[in-house]
């Protein structure tokens, strides 16, 4: 059995992109853009594919991508990060024929989110590798942009939207090759998304992703709300990672109206983010053990998540924590008795993890399920951008509460646990330690508790502006990209989930296993579908 | 093995006697009558359906079957096909890529069927309301014979809800 070896993080830096892509002939201009750790470039939209070339070259990691659309023009803006934190690349092209090269032939991560853009802003991808439709299924027509200003929100849809039959899913021909569709609606409590299965015999060869089927038009029903209306609806865009995409927001409104958070209330946002990720590392631990008949491991873990959401509803209101982050602060306070026994409650769950981790780990007809299986090679995780702790338990082991610390992890000592071996049993022994380094975060900021006020005030800036969230939530990187009017009402909200980029890695780690496997495959990695369907 | 088994054996019993259901239920419709605690009370099946939820309620569910609330115990199962079940739980506003296959779910589910909608989402639309996107509460797509509001229900609220369903 094979320890840790020397994890990779990211290696190039962003501060070299401009003079790297003025040497390769792209005219890079920096620009006043959102407030934020971050700062934006301007290329020319015929250069947009190349400068992500120059970007790969650097060896910088690719985030995400989104679309804006400011009649006549349409924005479009990548997230690149390096060891020196995060930079927006952007470009501007007319809304009519809007024409771009692409992005993806560089950072395979970037496929879907542009065909994304393509389906919701009508910006054609002139050199993408994948030309085919992604989230417009049958409930708008493909020459319709819902996220153009002049697409109204109700629509124009038919009394009953057809199924989405014709989706055109890349097909195997062989002698013995037969296809399973599998879902929209599955077998289990879970998510609604189609699996398109190639395989000869138990033998997967492909497996094909299909999303969108809870697509509810978050961002273009965020449009014209109010700041506390978009702390309601980010903290339901994926219900098990409501405190990542709320904080994201929050910070991002923040960062634009250039509020200063009171440090208790950003300790008390960490404590609920912190509280997240361990709630939903229990529960994933159990299932992993239930989807290989493992009962044991399901009744201990959900148990000791059943107590620590007891404990989330007696401290703070509500098991899942919703609503509890909000603009300027947090909603509720901590009473000084929770102090304590948040206290308790950490060595009484560290006690049980170190009992329990063991009889998981050292348990062989266990481990002979989850070792060797949906193995994701570290070189294919950091080709494909995994994040979060796919990535980290396939050597990659970026971490912004470590990497690029907002506050108040730039207080904090934050471990981040890496592994090689990239199979289900690492990405399960990855939550566990990360189960571990939670504890201890919460621990050391109930030990330093800052006082005073919960909530400042975040009065309209009077002019429109525009800010970034950045939060290390459960599942990894969470982004927001947030733009007001000089009301203080929404423009633009875009919450990109870690999922954009964890879904298209389970295709990739699913081949050559066993049919009977992909449901502990899909749960050790355990992408969101509301976060990406958006 | 010997550390499984001891380890079972000093967790011990954990599941809580329910109190009685306190209105857990919202609005039962009029379709929605004694004929199910007849029929189903002594094992109702159920097939849940996320026709756009954030997962939120999937959670909750989830958690009704762990040893604190141990759903089974009362005959409530959740089923993998609506072709063994006897209601419907759905949830989430209902996304417009979503209708159809709600719809033939509810078709394939045999008779006498039944459609509880969770959480506020499928109640009324909740945060998505009616768009683009979306055909808001389930009620505007499939029949509901019951609603048990929340966001979301708490796993204590889902058990009371449907028993206090099963005993009507």
């Amino acid at each position: 059995m094979s320890g840790r070896e020397q994890p990779t993080v990211t290696q190039g830096r962003v501060a070299e992109l401009p003079a790297a892509l003025r040497a390769a002939g792209i005219a890079a201009r920096p620009d006043a853009g959102p407030v934020g750790p971050a700062s934006l470039l301007m290329v020319p939209p015929d250069n947009w594919g190349k400068a992500a070339g120059v970007a790969a070259g650097l060896g910088l990691r690719w985030s995400a991508v989104w679309g804006e659309h400011r009649p006549p023009e349409i924005l479009v803006t990548a997230v690149l990060f390096g060891q020196d934190g995060h930079l927006l690349l952007r470009t501007a092209l007319p809304e009519a024929g809007a024409e771009l090269t692409s992005q993806t032939p560089h950072y395979p991560a970037a496929n879907r989110p542009e065909r994304y853009i393509q389906d919701m802003f009508g910006v054609y991808f002139v050199d993408h590798p994948d030309g085919r439709r992604w989230m417009c299924h049958q409930a708008w027509w493909q020459d319709q942009f819902p996220l153009r200003k002049d697409f109204p929100v109700a629509g124009t849809p038919e009394a009953e939207t057809p199924p989405d039959y014709e989706y055109p899913f890349q097909t195997i021909v062989g002698e013995g090759v037969y296809e399973i569709p599998v879902g929209p609606v599955h077998a289990g409590i879970i998510e609604p998304g189609h699996f398109r299965f190639q395989a000869v015999g138990e033998t997967i060869l492909a497996m094909e992703e299909h999303l969108g089927y809870v697509h509810r038009g978050v961002e273009k029903i965020a449009e014209g709300r109010d700041l506390a209306g978009l702390a309601r609806l980010a903290g339901r865009v994926s219900g098990d990672s409501t405190v990542a995409h709320t904080w994201a927001a929050c910070q991002a409104a923040e960062r634009a109206l250039g509020v200063t958070v009171p440090a208790r209330a950003l300790a008390l946002r960490a404590i609920m983010a912190e509280r997240e990720r361990i709630a939903n590392h229990l529960g994933d631990i159990g299932a992993i053990g239930n989807d290989v008949g493992f009962t044991f491991a399901q009744v201990q873990f959900s148990r000791l998540r059943e107590l620590w959401q007891r404990q989330s509803l007696s401290a703070f209101g509500h098991r899942l924590l919703m609503d509890r982050i909000v603009p300027g602060g947090v909603a509720i306070d901590l009473a000084a008795p929770m102090i304590e026994a948040f206290q308790a409650e950490a060595t009484q769950l560290r006690a049980e993890i170190e009992e329990l981790l063991p009889l998981l780990l050292e348990y062989p007809s266990l481990q002979d399920r989850l070792r060797g299986t949906g193995v994701l090679a570290p070189v294919l995780a950091r080709r494909l951008g995994a994040l979060g702790f796919v990535g980290r338990a396939s050597n990659l082991q970026d971490d912004l509460r470590r990497d690029a610390p907002y506050p108040p992890y730039d207080r904090l000592r934050v471990e981040v646990p890496a592994y090689r071996q990239g199979d289900v049993a690492k990405r399960l022994r990855v939550r566990g330690d990360e189960i571990g380094v939670a504890l201890g975060l919460i621990e050391q900021m109930l030990g330093d508790l800052p006082e005073g006020p919960l909530l400042a005030h975040c009065p309209p800036s009077g002019h429109e502006c525009a800010g970034l969230g950045l939060i290390e939530g459960w599942r990894g990187e969470t982004v927001c990209y947030l733009r007001l009017d000089a009301a203080g009402r929404v423009l633009r909200y875009f919450p990109r989930d870690p999922s954009w980029l964890n879904w298209p890695v389970l295709e990739s780690l699913i081949h050559d296993n066993i049919v009977p496997d992909f449901p502990v495959c899909n749960k050790s990695v355990n992408g969101s579908y509301a976060g990406h369907d958006l | 093995m010997l550390h499984i088994f001891d380890k079972i054996m000093r967790t011990g019993r954990l599941t809580e006697p329910v109190a009685q259901p306190e209105k857990a239920v919202a609005e039962i419709g009029a379709t929605f009558s004694r004929e199910i605690a007849a029929r189903f009370g002594g094992s109702l099946a159920i097939r849940m359906v996320d026709a756009g939820s954030c997962n939120g309620c999937e959670l909750e569910m989830n958690a009704a079957n762990n040893g604190f609330y141990d759903i089974e115990r009362f005959g409530i199962h959740f089923v993998a096909s609506p072709r063994h079940a006897d209601l419907l739980l759905v949830t989430g506003t209902v996304s417009r890529h979503m209708q159809a296959a709600l719809q033939r779910t509810w078709e394939a589910t045999p008779n006498p069927k039944f459609v509880v909608a969770m959480g506020d989402c499928a109640a009324s639309g909740g945060e998505f309301g009616i768009s683009y996107a979306s055909c808001g509460a389930v009620a505007n797509v499939i029949p509901v014979d019951a609603v048990i509001p929340g966001c979301p229900p708490t796993p204590i609220t889902l058990l009371q809800g449907l028993l206090e369903l099963l005993r009507r």
